[in-house]
């Protein structure tokens, strides 16, 4: 045993453990000042990054959406107001199984497969630690009561009330006043985060659109110190919002639900307007739509069966749909007949039923021509041509004039441009000229498509807007007035129209169109074939003066040699009624145009509408003068 | 015996002498004994601002400083000899409480650390470990010829991997990881090759990717996380980009006590313990810190000295062990909590608030002082 005998060495082991023992403690102090170093890396040269990164965990900016303007018509009703809505909200942070949180709120109160793939979009977009985000929207009490009780086994999982917009008059005003919908991922892209933060809707259609940027208001902000877990522990500062610009509009719901009701389930639609300010009374188109359903969301089923119905309900035809004029536009061509001198008031052709150009075998008919040759109004001045509506009589002026004078003239009037000032869906219709159909079809003009123009038909297109516009121009007798929703107050409509008046017609041009449009409703007792068109629908026991003039537009083409025979053609082939006036004549308060699709004849169909809405809109005149004397 | 054959050597220049004191007498250094003060007082201030305004647990705490204090002083008493002539009972008894842990551990968050005598006392058999196992190795090299020759080594390091291999399959890497260290340690101040410290190193280093595969799923992540925090911010990273944050932003001089936002609105987890660090960070700022580390390094070289001065092997080895793993718990922590190390369970000696580990220091450091008090005479 070699090991027993040797003796320690014990100086050696000491000097040795001096040695380990110092390297070692030399080699902490190195990693100490590595620490150090280490600490003075993070806390010296990248404090700024380390304090943001401390700010950003604490202070969080949380937005205070303003709340929407309203908007009220012009007796002071509201037609789109604000109102809580209950909504369930998720807050993802919180919940540890989406898909049992998601199961057991389908258990409670139902979800549906759309609803959680749009939670799942909402998901997906941006948004802060902890903030809610929507499953549900308009819960009712018993579904609130149902997630209340129930709220400790679902963790997340919140009900709370937000302000959403809510038009009290449901489908009567859609078209009218338009809509707000869910800002979409789209919509979202295109608007300024910071404006829209904690705002979920959108103008998106009509007034509600045009005005967004008044309406909205403007965005305030909480800064709020939160810890951890998004509990708020403390305001740090503030901004309250401004909420958004009331606006009074033209629109006259009582007169809106006259017209309403007197289209009835028919299709079309009424556009009446104030003359002296160009506001707009009443806007309806039918059928119409509840815009309340679009606010929070709307089902797949219900959406489809909108969108995808024959009557298109969401189309705003008013404004939108684009039709022939028909024989309305009879007037205003006299006018320009005789402003230009092509003829004066005693000028007179004979009508045989018919007219055919020069060196042409095609006929073209007057409404009343007949086979037989019996048809036609015999001698015709304007006056007659306009109260019988007299097709021959404007054939012979049309061709007289040429297209590019008719354009030229009738543009003043404004076809065939959009001169609406704050109704966005508004289309411009179409007024053709020689070169608009070189340009778009590379065609000639030919003298057979004036001829067709003097009735209103071929390629002429006009919105119902545009019609009722150039009739409150005739009522003002040249004064123009831009269409307009929003009635000046607070708010100053910005003005894009370069319309101007028309004041170089001499006063007794007006007299003969316009009374010709009187003897149009008046004209009656005269025997057959002498009365005005719509005299014996509406003008015989009318209590007051009123200007008017029918018209059909044709949906089919009639081949050459047939007649038009209502009875062999489907409903939907049927001409579209119009009839537009305007009333008082000396002191004119309302200017309308109605439209019935398929409707047939519109001095039948179109006029007793009119003169509904008119005898309405002037009756409830009366009763305010009364009332406030 | 042994003193005359000391004293009669030519060259005994490595033996240090000093004076005796009141200090030995009543078996106190001062020196340690301020410093360490001094630390926990601290750390009870930075515990006091990181649970404000509940004082429960600063309580709580002072108490168990007060009551391992008292152990420390009752264990300075207790002659150095005594721990060497029980070395290899305490030893056997150790890892024996390590295999009960095995079979009838309390198993707390999917992990058997605890043994509990139902009512009596509950406590860690690893915790135990920590002293026993330089206390054994000490104890084997004592009368052995130093450097070791290689048998001793490899049997040294048989008596390391008992325990800690054991205290693996609790798991327990952080406290296995300690233990390893202690040993390792020990083998170096006994004076083993510098080319088997580094071939150690070297071979776990290279055995990285085998050890890769027997680690648990946390661990694993763990590493992953140390590596890219921001692999998954809100989950394992959260906790290392919180306490960088909390570090970083105190800047200079700090947000002040109470004020650290880090700490007080949660984002920065386990700020009583493991993570405390970062709350003296946070609202201390690196003054703070500084001032703590060198408090650290001087009690660190006043373990040393007292190793240095120890008057045989068993005494130097022990001291030197238990000084020397003290500064890998403060160097492990700060490290993991600063994000240059990956995050193992080790708090930060003195300061972080809890668990068994402020028992078996100061029972530690009384170890120290009585070996440094129990003085031979010097002729």
């Amino acid at each position: 045993m070699p090991e027993a005998l040797s003796l320690k060495d014990y100086s050696g082991e000491s000097r040795i453990f001096f040695e380990r023992a110092a390297i070692s403690f030399a080699f902490f102090v190195i990693l100490t000042l590595l620490l150090v170093a280490r600490l003075f890396y993070l806390q010296i040269i990248q404090h700024d990054v380390y304090a943001t990164l401390s700010d950003k965990n604490r202070i969080s900016v949380e937005a205070v959406p303003p709340v929407r303007g309203l908007i009220y018509d012009r007796n002071g009703e509201l037609i789109a107001d604000n109102i809580p809505s209950l909504n369930l909200t998720i807050t993802i942070e919180l919940v540890d199984d989406l898909d049992e949180t998601l199961a057991k709120i389908d258990d409670l109160i139902g979800v549906s497969e759309d609803e959680i793939a749009a939670f799942h979009r909402r998901l997906k977009r941006q948004h802060r630690p902890y903030e809610p985000t929507p499953v549900l929207f308009k819960l009712s009490a018993e579904e609130h009561a149902r997630i209340a009780v129930n709220e400790y086994s679902i963790p997340g999982v919140q009900v709370a009330a937000k302000l959403v917009r809510h038009y009290p008059k449901g489908a009567l005003m859609a078209h009218a006043v338009g809509s707000v919908r869910r800002i979409n991922e789209a919509d979202a892209r295109r608007l300024d985060s910071v404006a829209y933060s904690g705002t979920d809707h959108i103008g998106k259609i009509g007034v509600e659109r045009y005005y967004e940027n008044l309406l909205l208001g403007k965005v305030g902000y909480q800064r709020v110190e939160s810890n951890a877990r998004g509990v708020v522990m403390q305001e740090i500062d503030s901004l309250d919002p401004v909420p958004g610009k009331n606006l009074k509009l033209h629109v006259d719901s009582s007169l809106q639900a006259a017209a309403s009701a007197a289209l009835g389930n028919r299709r079309g639609t009424i556009v009446a307007i104030e003359p002296a300010s160009g506001g707009i009374l009443a806007l309806v188109s039918k059928p119409s739509y509840d815009p309340n359903l679009f606010v929070t969301g709307i089902d797949h089923a219900t959406y489809a069966e909108l969108r995808d119905s024959a009557d298109v309900p969401l189309f705003n035809r008013a404004v939108q749909g684009q039709y022939e004029p028909g024989s309305t536009i009879k007037p205003f061509l006299g006018l320009v007949g005789l402003v230009t001198g092509i003829v004066n008031a005693d000028h007179q052709i004979t009508d045989p039923g018919w007219y055919q150009l020069p060196n042409e075998e095609r006929l073209y008919r007057d409404w009343n021509w007949h086979a037989s040759g019996l048809g036609g109004h015999g001698e015709v001045n304007l006056d007659k041509a306009i109260y019988r509506s007299c097709n021959v009589y404007f054939y012979d002026l049309a061709v007289k004039m040429g297209i590019d004078r008719i354009h030229d003239h009738l543009t003043l009037f404004g076809f065939g441009k959009n001169t609406a000032l704050d109704l966005p869906e508004a289309r411009s219709g179409l007024l053709p000229s020689a070169q608009w159909k070189r340009e778009s079809r590379g065609l000639p003009w030919y003298p057979g498509d004036t001829v067709n123009i003097g009735i209103g038909q071929g390629d002429m297109l006009v919105t119902p807007l545009q019609l009722v516009t150039a009739v409150s121009l005739l009522a003002n007798r040249g004064k123009w007035r831009a269409p307009r929703m929003l009635m000046e107050g607070d708010v100053v409509i910005n003005s894009r129209s370069n319309m101007k008046d028309i004041d170089l017609v001499p006063d007794f041009v007006w007299k003969v169109i316009i009374s010709a449009m009187e003897k149009v409703v008046h004209r009656g007792n005269q025997g057959f074939g002498e009365n005005g068109t719509a005299w014996a629908y509406i003008g015989q026991d009318i209590p007051y003066r009123m200007a008017g003039k029918s018209g059909t537009a044709q949906v089919v083409g009639i081949r050459q040699g047939e007649e038009y025979d209502e009875e062999e053609l489907t409903e939907r082939q049927r001409k579209h009624a119009w009839f537009v006036a305007f009333a008082p004549i000396e002191d004119p308060q309302i200017a309308l145009a109605v439209l019935i699709e398929n409707g047939g004849g519109g001095s039948a169909m179109a006029a007793p509408v009119a003169r509904q809405v008119i005898d309405h809109y002037l009756n409830g005149l009366q009763t305010n003068q009364v009332s406030q004397r | 015996m042994s003193q005359d054959f000391v004293r009669r050597l030519p060259d005994s220049g490595f033996v240090f002498q000093r004076a005796a004191g009141i200090g030995d007498k009543i078996h106190v250094d001062f020196i340690l004994l301020l410093l360490l003060a001094s630390i926990s007082a601290y750390g009870l201030l930075v515990l006091y601002s990181a649970v404000y305004p509940d004082q429960s647990a600063v309580m709580s705490q002072l108490a168990k400083i007060g009551v391992a204090t008292f152990v420390m002083l009752v264990v300075a008493q207790i002659p150095p000899v005594f721990f060497l002539r029980f070395a290899p009972w305490l030893y056997v008894i150790g890892v024996t409480l390590l295999i009960a842990v095995y079979f009838i551990g309390d198993e707390v968050n999917g992990s058997k650390r605890w043994l509990r005598i139902p009512g009596v006392i509950g406590f860690q058999p690893s915790e135990v470990m920590k002293l026993v196992l330089p206390m054994i190795l000490a104890w084997y090299f004592h009368d052995r010829h130093l450097p070791p020759k290689k048998r001793h080594v490899f049997w040294a390091v048989v008596i390391i991997l008992l325990p800690a291999a054991l205290i693996v399959r609790q798991p327990d890497l952080g406290t296995a990881l300690i233990i390893c260290a202690s040993g390792l340690l020990l083998l170096l101040l006994a004076g083993i090759s510098w080319r088997f410290v580094f071939g150690t190193l070297g071979v776990g280093v290279l055995s990285a990717p085998a050890i890769w595969f027997l680690l648990q799923d946390y661990q694993q992540r763990r590493i992953l996380t140390f590596l890219n925090p921001e692999r998954d911010p809100l989950g394992d990273g959260w906790n290392i980009i919180q306490s960088k944050t909390a570090i970083g932003s105190g800047g200079l001089s700090g947000k002040g006590l109470f004020q650290g936002t880090q700490s007080h609105l949660d984002f920065l987890p386990e700020s009583q313990t493991d993570f405390i660090i970062a709350v003296l960070a946070e609202e201390l700022g690196f003054f703070g810190v500084v001032v703590l580390l060198i408090m650290y390094i001087l009690l660190v070289g006043r373990g040393t000295i007292m190793a240095i001065q120890a008057q045989d092997t068993f005494g130097r080895l022990l001291a030197g062990t238990i000084t020397f793993t003290f500064f890998v718990y403060v160097f492990v922590n700060i490290g993991m909590v600063s994000g240059v190390l990956p995050v193992v369970g080790v708090p930060l000696p003195l300061v972080s608030s809890g668990g068994t580990s402020i028992l078996t220091l100061f029972a530690g450091f009384g170890i120290l002082m009585s070996i440094h008090t129990h003085r031979r005479i010097m002729l």
